[in-house]
């Protein structure tokens, strides 16, 4: 690919998209095929052929909106009207959008807008509600606008331009300043400066060099990863690209959770659009940058997650972590060096270089910068995925754009962080989101999992429940965690089920501590976690099973 | 089965990282990990046969034997468990009579629990052979139950593929 | 090596850079404990007992698989530190069964020697101790898995070390545990080295024990039951009985044999004379006249053989076909012995002590096994399970008389018999007479110290007489792997072999290492055994196989010649491929 040809398919790309009068983004992530976009969607093709509208009114299959609770959703965006977004469609509605929406307002003169009609405005979810206004969309900017199976999708908002500044305009180490400068921290669940960590790796030397993309999104209750990788995965592609430019990477590899088959499939032909492209291969831009990356898949296991866990289990071996040092940056995957970055941390770079790390570091909190998607689950009206600035109160977070409590009851805690991390009770809301902030309070930011949960949620079964999780996830590798969690399972359930003591309540803080101090890796030393979490600030229940 | 083994060797030998991923080959072809599948991967692909076993036995995903046509997955992540997971699975127990990772008498359905779908915003969420069923209750079990008798009639199962 | 400074319990010390801080806290005279680390192999970190603190760490880390650095403080023991340790001590043990009393490894064992020094008294936690049927389809070594700790080491040794892939760990979390991949233990690709059981910390994995066998042997009038002693056995008993390794014990060992009632006391170092008379042979005929036979490969270690058989038989024809030591004192003993002493060889009951769980498979591993017309050895005792027969009896080790002799006349042997037991042994022992058989004189020096040491491949190129004869000397599977894979090359590309002569043994350090001896063996003690070896053969007047004038009247009365058709009947042995089995 050369810098000439760069701009004549960015302007095509540009082109393919304004030819269209009328767009209608369908979301097309797994959430809502799994309410049924599918038959929506050939609903919509059907009724576009029917009444003639067809060649003028595009489809575009996009990835995650946010709001999964309220799937299949479509967003109809008319030249020159008000976009409106459709909710909890089915075949028959759709029909009906097409024949009484679509239909009519392609016929409006320009600057006039369309008037919902009453029996479809039931369907209508106001574009200004807090859910979707509060948000500020870096990282999703692109997902539920474009369709992640076109690359001219992706070019025509801006794709890899960001690398073609970076290959062309700036050296290796500027590249790793400007990250370093932007603040982002790893958004994996360890917060760790990502501009340190590609500072530390380009040193190192080897015959090879890889970047890892760490797609083994295992959190239950957490799906940032796979909306990434499913709405937009050019971009983590990009940010790769950029990563392994600026620490001298030859090469790269995803390693997705094999539970995320779409996702597996977009990034597989998300691949196959940017090798065509001339964006991966051999001399990229015309420059002396060469770089190509495949997919290596999970096979269920959480401690994969863990970065040389990872590494083993590309190499064909049991995700057990190993001892450090070495680090992956200095012997890593088949014993080269090697970076590891999360989905959602390589989806933030492309912008970063595009806009400057200054603007991002403008962004958030001075200790966390930018900004940060989440899951938002439980017991919460809206449902879906956020991205929202850090710094942003959980209770912004869960009264506003969550919408608060689904239930009509208290919310009691949220819990953040999943199995590393910790409840915080309803009297903390209005703390700031931020990595120090939830550390303080005995949780941790993770990877980006956020369960609201209500006055019927009772803390002993939570704790056994992530108890129970990380027990059946442990690698078996050392005694502190594989033993450790079980015997601390054992113990919840002996409480949860009133047969406990307060010999128990003591073991189960000796133990807590134990795993905490003595287990090898993150997982063994993050699962005590939600016990010693809800032990801080919801002990009380603990001791009413106790004392029935 | 021989065949579908060699065509993962054939797809995946000289490939780095290669042995999970021809492991997947097999169980998406035939739904489980035979033995002998593993001998000629061990021989083709030049791994050990004890590290082959180490690996399909540390990961959740992979089976080592045939498990039933329709598999159920209940999902195990935290919304769909807040949401009502447990009751789900209480009661596909109850209505086929079987326990976790258990196949019914006649192979038709096999249960299973499974980690977090990513599908939090419909929890909680089952699926079966890969369809999702999102935001579902206790009532909810017994019609996915006949749709799937539907799909593998009992006296025909010799013929129905899955 | 750079050194660097840190503090250890705020004393400064001096250590290697990259040196863990497990060790470099020996030198400030601090013992941190751990259980799943081994001096052989790489950490894993499983256990969790050696963690300490570091200045400035959140986490302890632990120190066995922690570098010491510049400048880096550590507190090795303090209450909290203490405290975990006993919890992890604690878990550990809750997934171990209570049966001290009754395992294996009562007294050796390392986890109940830790459980002893923590003082634990209770038990915190409910016991979580899986049920997994032992395997002893080797009948070599038992696995009990439902003991096993999951340090790894088994694994360790028999993947990385030995390449041998029998062992691996299945299943993960606290379902992990220990097993051949889907088959039992017999049937996988277990060359039956029993350098797991070498390893082994807990009662896990244990060699299959005959003791009781041989104490009804003994206690039987009809049998007339013969002992003989493998050379490496000598150099480590003394460490059950406080003596440092490497001593020599041949004296007390044939006077304990006797006071257990064997009416004869034989030295497998006769039969390696024997060995060498005909592999020397064999190696002389065919570096002489049959160059394309060449390299000559040793075949006295059974795992060896076994290995061999069953991933690299195309190496067949390249074996000496010479039975090992044990086997062919075990042939002579019902044979010329019986023979000359009138007595009714049925009636022999043969135990061979070795350092080695793989003899128990030889003795019946062919047809050739059984050259005498009956089964040539009866029993092979391993070093561990003789010390426990001594601990049984009654005996007071210390006192038994070191100028004790052996039977004569295999009991008789030469300098070379006896470094029979360490790697390079073998080797050297035939190159001494070898050369005689070559060049038709003793070589000026019986020392063929080139050849001699611990790292894994060896090679030198000696000269004798007229010739060059390039050998090679391999110890640990996994090395042998390495050099065969060089012949191999050669063959595949029309070159001459790149050796004349290979040396194997599968055990690390040879039979002084071997997997039934003393337990807790690293390099250090491997050294001090092999010296124990050399110190004997410098001891020995006559120090050539060929001039041990026992060997030449047992040619003259009984075998004839070398390679001769008696020789063949009863000193050789034949290899089959095994292609069932897969690695």
């Amino acid at each position: 690919m050369q810098l000439t040809e760069f701009d004549k398919i960015v302007e095509a790309a540009k082109a393919k998209s304004a030819a269209f009068k009328c767009n209608l983004y369908c979301c097309y992530s797994t959430g809502c095929v799994s309410s049924g976009c599918g038959d929506v969607v050939k609903a919509v093709q059907e009724a576009l052929v029917s009444h003639g509208c067809d060649k003028v009114v595009r489809i575009v299959k996009t990835g995650c909106m946010g709001l999964c609770s309220h799937g299949p959703l479509m967003r109809v965006e008319v030249e020159g009207q008000k976009p409106v977004l459709y909710s909890e469609i089915r075949p028959l509605v759709a029909r009906l959008i097409i024949a009484e929406h679509i239909v009519p307002a392609l016929s409006l003169e320009k600057g006039a807008d369309f008037n919902v009609p009453d029996f479809l405005s039931g369907f209508v979810l106001p574009l200004d509600i807090p859910f979707f206004s509060k948000q500020m969309k870096i990282v999703l900017a692109n997902t539920g606008h474009i369709d992640p199976e076109l690359i001219d999708d992706y070019l025509a908002r801006g794709g890899y331009q960001a690398l073609k500044k970076v290959l062309t305009e700036m050296t290796p180490q500027q590249v790793v300043e400007e990250v370093l400068t932007s603040g982002l921290r790893g958004r994996g669940g360890g917060g760790y400066p990502t501009g340190l960590k590609w500072k530390n790796a380009a040193p190192s030397q080897g015959a090879e060099k890889f970047v890892i993309c760490n797609g083994d999104e295992g959190d239950p209750g957490a799906y940032m990863d796979r909306s990434v990788l499913e709405g937009d995965p050019q971009c983590v592609i990009e940010g790769m690209l950029i990563a392994a430019y600026a620490i001298g990477a030859t090469s790269g590899w995803f390693y997705i959770r094999t539970e995320y088959p779409l996702a597996v499939d977009r990034v597989e032909k998300a691949i196959k659009q940017a090798r065509k492209a001339g964006f991966l291969g051999k001399n990229i831009f015309g420059t002396k940058f060469s770089f190509d990356c495949d997919i290596r898949l999970g096979a269920g296991a959480f401690v994969c997650g863990e970065e040389t866990a990872l590494i083993a289990s590309i190499e064909g071996r049991r995700g057990t972590p190993h001892p450090r040092p070495p680090y992956p940056s200095q012997k890593g995957l088949w014993g080269m060096p090697s970076c590891v970055n999360n989905v959602e941390t390589l989806a933030n770079v492309p912008h970063i270089l595009m806009k400057g790390g200054a603007w991002y570091a403008s962004i958030g909190t001075p200790e966390s910068r930018g900004t940060k998607v989440f899951a938002l689950t439980g017991k919460v009206k809206h449902s879906g995925l956020i991205e929202v600035p850090m710094g942003m109160t959980l209770r912004t977070i869960i009264e506003e754009i969550g919408g608060g409590p689904s239930t009509g009851k208290k919310i009691k805690a949220v819990q953040t962080g999943g199995p590393s991390g910790g409840v915080i009770p309803s009297e903390f809301l209005d703390t700031p989101v931020c990595y120090d902030q939830l550390k303080k309070l005995g949780s941790i930011m993770g990877s980006g999992g956020m369960i609201v949960l209500d006055e019927d949620d009772n803390m002993v079964d939570i704790a056994a429940f992530y108890l129970d999780f990380t027990a059946d996830e442990s690698c078996g590798q050392c005694s502190p965690c594989r033993i450790g969690g079980r015997q601390l399972l054992e113990l919840l359930k002996k409480v949860k089920s009133g047969k406990g003591s307060m010999d128990d309540l003591a073991l189960i803080k000796r133990l807590s501590l134990t795993m905490k101090k003595a287990s090898l890796c993150g997982l063994g030393q993050t699962a005590p976690n939600p016990v010693l979490s809800t032990l801080k600030y919801f002990e009380n229940e603990y001791l009413e099973r106790i004392k029935n | 089965m021989i065949d579908i083994a060699a065509l993962a060797v054939k797809k995946w030998k000289g490939e780095r990282g290669s042995l999970i991923m021809a492991l997947h080959e097999i169980q998406n072809q035939m739904g489980y990990v035979p033995r002998e599948a593993t001998m000629e991967i061990s021989s083709q692909m030049n791994v050990p046969l004890a590290r082959i076993y180490e690996v399909l036995t540390f990961y959740n995903y992979f089976k080592l034997e045939a498990p039933g046509k329709a598999v159920i997955s209940i999902c195990t992540g935290t919304a769909c468990y807040l949401k009502g997971a447990p009751a789900l699975l209480d009661e596909f127990k109850k209505d086929l009579g079987i326990g976790v990772d258990e196949a019914t008498s006649d192979g038709i359905f096999h249960l299973q629990c499974v980690r977090c779908l990513g599908c939090c915003g419909l929890a909680p969420v089952v699926s079966v052979n890969g369809k999702i069923y999102g935001k579902l209750k206790p009532s909810d079990i017994k019609p996915i139950i006949a749709e799937w008798r539907e799909v593998f009639p009992a006296k025909e199962t010799a013929n129905a593929a899955n | 090596m750079k050194t660097v400074k840190l503090k250890i319990n705020n004393v400064e010390i001096e250590a290697s850079e990259g040196e863990n801080i497990l060790n470099a806290a020996k030198k400030a005279s601090v013992n941190i404990p751990s259980l799943c680390k081994h001096p052989d192999l790489h950490a894993t970190g499983a256990c969790g007992i050696c963690i300490v603190k570091l200045k400035g760490a959140p986490n302890m880390v632990r120190a066995c698989c922690t570098p010491v650095s510049e400048g880096m403080e550590v507190i090795t023991h303090d209450p909290e530190i203490v405290g975990v340790r006993r919890t992890v001590l604690e878990l550990i043990l809750s997934a171990h069964p209570n049966e001290c009393l009754t395992c294996g490894r009562n007294g050796t064992c390392e986890l109940q020697r830790l459980a002893s020094e923590f003082a634990i008294r209770r038990e915190s936690f409910n016991p979580v101790v899986p049920d997994i049927p032992p395997d002893s389809t080797t009948n070599s070594i038992t696995l009990e898995p439902r003991k096993c700790i999951k340090c790894g080491r088994c694994i360790t040794v028999c993947q990385e070390k030995q390449n041998v892939w029998a062992l691996s760990f299945l299943e993960r979390g606290i379902d992990t545990r220990i097993a051949p991949a889907g088959v039992t233990l017999g049937e996988s690709p277990c060359v039956r080295c029993g350098q797991c059981s070498e390893h082994c910390p807990v009662g896990a994995i244990f060699e299959f024990d005959e003791t009781e066998k041989v104490w009804a042997a003994l206690s039987d009038p009809e049998l007339y039951c013969i002992a003989q002693i493998a050379p490496a056995v000598r150099v480590s008993i003394g460490e059950a009985f406080g003596y440092p390794p490497g001593t020599n014990l041949t004296g007390q060992i044939y006077d304990a044999l006797r006071h257990l009632g064997f009416k004869a006391v034989f030295d497998t170092n006769f039969g390696a004379d024997v060995t060498i008379m005909e592999e020397a042979s064999e190696f002389a005929h065919r570096f002489l006249s049959a160059p394309e036979k060449l390299p000559l490969i040793t075949t006295c270690c059974p795992s060896w053989v076994d290995f061999m058989e069953k991933f690299h038989h195309d190496m067949i024809e390249y074996f000496s076909s010479c039975k090992s030591p044990h086997s062919i004192v075990g042939t002579l003993t019902k044979t010329y012995y019986a023979q000359k002493l009138g007595i009714d060889p049925s009636k022999i009951m043969m135990v061979s002590i070795m350092p080695c769980t793989s003899k128990k498979y030889e003795i019946t591993r062919t047809g050739n096994m059984y050259a005498s017309g009956m089964q040539d050895v009866d029993v092979a005792l391993t070093t561990r399970e003789f010390i426990r027969m001594l601990q049984q009896s009654g005996i007071v080790f210390n006192d038994l008389d070191p100028e004790t002799q052996a039977d004569s006349p295999l009991g008789e042997y030469s300098g070379a018999g006896v470094i029979f037991g360490t790697t390079g042994g073998v080797m050297e022992a035939a190159l001494r007479t070898a050369s005689y058989f070559i060049t038709g004189h003793d070589p000026e020096s019986v020392d063929f110290k080139q050849i001699r040491g611990l790292e894994g491949i060896r090679e030198f190129e000696f000269k004798i007489g007229g010739h060059s004869i390039r050998t090679a000397v391999a110890h640990g599977l996994g090395n042998v792997e390495t050099l065969i894979s060089r012949v191999r090359a050669a063959r595949e590309e029309g070159r001459e072999a790149p050796y004349h002569f290979i040396e194997v043994m599968a055990c690390p350090g040879g039979c002084i290492g071997g997997g039934g001896q003393s337990w807790n063996v690293d390099d250090a003690i491997r050294k001090k055994r092999a010296e124990g070896l050399f110190s004997d053969d410098r001891s020995k007047a006559i120090r050539l196989s060929h001039r041990n004038p026992y060997i030449q009247k047992l040619y003259e009365e009984f075998l004839g010649e070398p390679l001769g058709e008696t020789a063949q009947k009863y000193l050789h042995t034949s290899y089959q491929a095994r292609p069932e089995y897969k690695r």
